[in-house]
């Protein structure tokens, strides 16, 4: 009966732990997407350079990237990397480096189509005030590219805290894991747990998320003109 | 006109994309209060020119003068010579994420300096002499293409500058649109701007002209007082020129 499946929920310090390991996904999230809208910010720019090869290196990395799961990509570095250099990195250090990696080629890729948007005319207009380059970049450029990439950007930032529920395959116990534990303890006393605690997960992941595109709609509303 | 000082001089300037020259031997001179205004056929290289003036464009041979200093060598501070010679561009071209006020205030508070206060009070003087004092905080989006250019005037004017290039500023907009914007400038024209003006409004060019240039192929083929151009042509590129207006007027008549 689903009455008594909820009970597991508040058994012990389970749903402490739940938010324990919802941390934990929630901190690996962060760094990495620090990180990526830092270097992917760079990454944008220089695809925007003149130089081909530069931008072909880039276009091939972005894609390569693209084109791999990143579950493979996890197992590369977390196993693969030990085995082939014996550098043994833990499984949330491989977490954040994966998505570090993943999500600075996306954002690369969504910085370069915000400048890309921005006319070349605004340049000009700038310059022909007596704006120095690094003055057109700050205020008629940046700000510019920065409002178009808020919506596709945070957008970003809620596939890669769901995609961290992956980190599980490499034995970092995050929320996703901390469920299973739970599940697992309580298999034969409540044996229809399931239930409630993946709804549980669910909405401990709606939870992380919903802030972040509640931001992203108050930015727009803010930027609206 | 012949005593007046020179501002700007053109001496034999080439300019070339890489694929033949675009402008091939200009020389010319801009004297102070003089409005000069060129015509020629789409792609003769006016728009080049202006911009070569201005450094958006390099050139490739010649030299340009402003105040008789070189400004076309390899370390001039465009961004000094920029705030002598003001640019009007054919596309709206205010930025879009800043209110008319702040689009206006950026070039005088961030780029010469200027006490904000005092900007302020100033741009509200232009935004009133070109009828815009109930815009100041709107943003671009909200403004008509008329209304947009004459923002783009005043984001001009207040830079002080000693010259001011305007590239097609009507060619976008809607006929309804074109008279408020030349309004304003021959109203610049009379209070003594020193201007050169790209623009196919020929009845307009009659108007404010002081002297008219016309373009062809990269090369001054006519130059002159409105007058002279208008009624007794020294060509005949600028006299075929001057008949696909004609006839093209005439259509439009015929269409209205
Ligand atoms: N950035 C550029 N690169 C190469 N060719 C250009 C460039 N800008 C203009 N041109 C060429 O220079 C010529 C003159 O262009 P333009 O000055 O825009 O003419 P106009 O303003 O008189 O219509 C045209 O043939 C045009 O194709
Ligand atoms: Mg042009």
């Amino acid at each position: 009966m689903p009455e008594l499946g909820i009970r597991v929920l508040f058994m012990g310090n389970n749903l402490q732990r739940l938010f324990t390991g919802l941390w934990v996904t929630v901190r690996i999230s962060l760094i990495a997407v620090l990180l990526s809208m830092v270097f992917g910010t760079f990454l944008g720019l220089a695809m925007t350079v003149r130089n081909p090869l530069v931008r072909v290196t880039l276009r091939i990395y972005l894609e390569f990237i693209r084109i791999m799961p990143q579950l493979v990509l996890l197992f590369l570095v977390y196993f693969g990397l030990s085995k082939a250099f014996g550098i043994n990195l833990s499984g949330e250090v491989s977490a954040v480096l994966v998505f570090t990696l993943w999500g600075s080629a996306e954002m690369g890729d969504l910085v370069r189509g915000a400048s890309n948007c921005v006319p070349k005319h605004q340049y000009e207009s700038g310059a022909a005030i007596g704006l120095n380059r690094g003055q057109v970049y700050r205020y008629i450029i940046l700000p510019q590219i920065l409002r178009r990439l808020v919506p596709p950007a945070m957008n970003l930032t809620t596939r890669m805290i769901k995609t961290t529920s992956l980190v599980v395959m490499i034995g970092v116990v995050e929320v996703l894991k901390v469920a299973q534990q739970i599940i697992e303890g309580n298999r034969y006393t409540v044996p229809d747990s399931a239930l409630w605690v993946y709804g549980a997960v669910l909405l401990l992941y709606f939870l992380a998320c919903w802030p972040v595109s509640l931001f992203a709609r108050h930015l727009e509303k803010v930027w609206k003109n | 006109m012949e005593k007046k000082e020179i501002v700007l001089e053109l001496k034999h300037v080439r300019k070339d994309f890489g694929n033949g020259p675009v402008l091939k031997d200009i020389s010319l001179q801009l004297h102070k209060g003089e409005v000069m205004v060129f015509i020629g056929p789409s792609g003769c290289g006016k728009s080049t020119l202006l911009r070569c003036i201005n450094g958006l464009e390099g050139i490739q041979g010649g030299e340009i003068l402003l105040n008789g200093k070189l400004i076309s060598t390899e370390n001039t501070k465009w961004s000094e010579v920029r705030q002598k010679i003001g640019m009007v561009f054919q596309s709206y071209d205010l930025f879009p994420h800043m209110t008319v006020m702040e689009n206006i205030l950026l070039g005088p508070v961030k780029v010469q300096g200027r006490n904000r206060k005092e900007a302020e009070q100033e741009a509200e003087r232009l935004l009133e002499r070109v009828g815009l004092s109930d815009k100041q905080r709107a943003f671009p989006a909200q403004l008509s293409g008329g209304q947009k250019q004459r923002a783009a005037i005043v984001r001009a004017l207040i830079m002080k500058p000693q010259i001011l290039l305007f590239d097609e500023v009507t060619a976008a907009l809607d006929p309804e649109m074109v008279r408020e914007v030349l309004d304003v400038m021959l109203e610049l024209a009379k209070s003594g701007g020193t201007m050169m003006i790209v623009t196919h409004e020929l009845s307009f060019a009659k108007a404010v002209a002081d002297r008219i240039i016309f373009l062809d192929d990269g090369i001054i083929v006519e130059s002159g007082t409105p007058e002279e151009f208008f009624t007794r042509q020294k060509t005949e590129r600028a006299q075929r020129f001057l008949n696909t207006f004609i006839f093209r007027e005439e259509k439009g008549g015929d269409e209205a």
